[in-house]
């Protein structure tokens, strides 16, 4: 029985990293990439440490492998965000598909804060137009 | 009947070491610097993958520390990465 739920968590953990190192290959755009990679290999990672701590019939590695899942969980998110915002202002450009980009025209150049209306000076980041790629050459 | 062990060597295994490949083929081919920060941050939580695998195969919980280590490693590169590619910019 034991044998049953870690073939299956081990399974379904290696699968969920194969389709973020997949998604990481095939996605037309770094944001549509980022977003498909951090969640998936997070989920794929944490299900294999739920696999050690189950296999180990030691509380200690029971311990660790929550620390690691915790801290995961933690970072995961903060590390994508950062980098999605850096991508932002050095002007990686988006896919050619985008329908809307939200945050065109929205942060301020110098100070690098989000407002909630789009500031009237023209020091905005690509002038208050979203930054589209016009061919698939671009963000692939 | 198959094993445990047999699966993990024979299924899991491979499948995260060809997912590491297909990671480093975006390593190489990445045409910006932010793509190519993702794609190592990826690499290293893969490898924490393949470490705990290790450790359980070889049952060695030892190698679960190197984990701890290679996460937080993997995020204060990233957090590193995109505070200067920021700051890059500005000048």
């Amino acid at each position: 029985m034991i044998e049953i739920i870690l073939g299956f968590l081990s399974t379904v953990g290696a699968l969920s990293i194969l389709f973020a190192s997949i998604g990481i290959l095939r996605m037309p755009d770094f944001y549509l990439r980022l977003s498909v990679t951090v969640k998936a290999s997070t989920l794929g990672v944490g299900l294999l440490l739920i696999c050690a701590a189950i296999m180990f019939p030691d509380i200690s590695v029971t311990t660790k492998a929550i620390a690691i899942i915790f801290f995961l969980i933690i970072t995961a998110p903060i590390g994508a965000h950062m980098i999605g915002r850096a991508a932002y202002f050095t002007g990686t450009p988006l896919w050619k598909g985008t329908i809307s980009d939200e945050l065109a025209g929205m942060y301020n150049e110098e100070t690098h804060r989000l407002d909630s209306e789009e500031d009237e000076s023209d020091d905005d980041i690509h002038d208050g137009k979203p930054n589209i790629a016009k061919t698939d050459e671009e963000t692939k | 009947m198959i094993t445990l062990e047999a699966y993990f060597d024979y299924v899991i295994l491979p499948i995260l070491s060809i997912s590491v490949m297909l990671v480093f083929i975006r390593l190489f081919k990445g045409p910006a610097v932010v793509d190519r920060v993702v794609a190592l941050d990826l690499v290293i939580t893969i490898g924490i993958g393949i470490i705990t695998v290790y450790s359980i195969r070889s049952n060695q919980e030892v190698f679960l520390d190197v984990a701890i280590i290679l996460a937080l490693i993997a995020f204060l590169g990233t957090v590193a990465f995109a505070y200067y590619i920021e700051k890059q910019k500005d000048d």
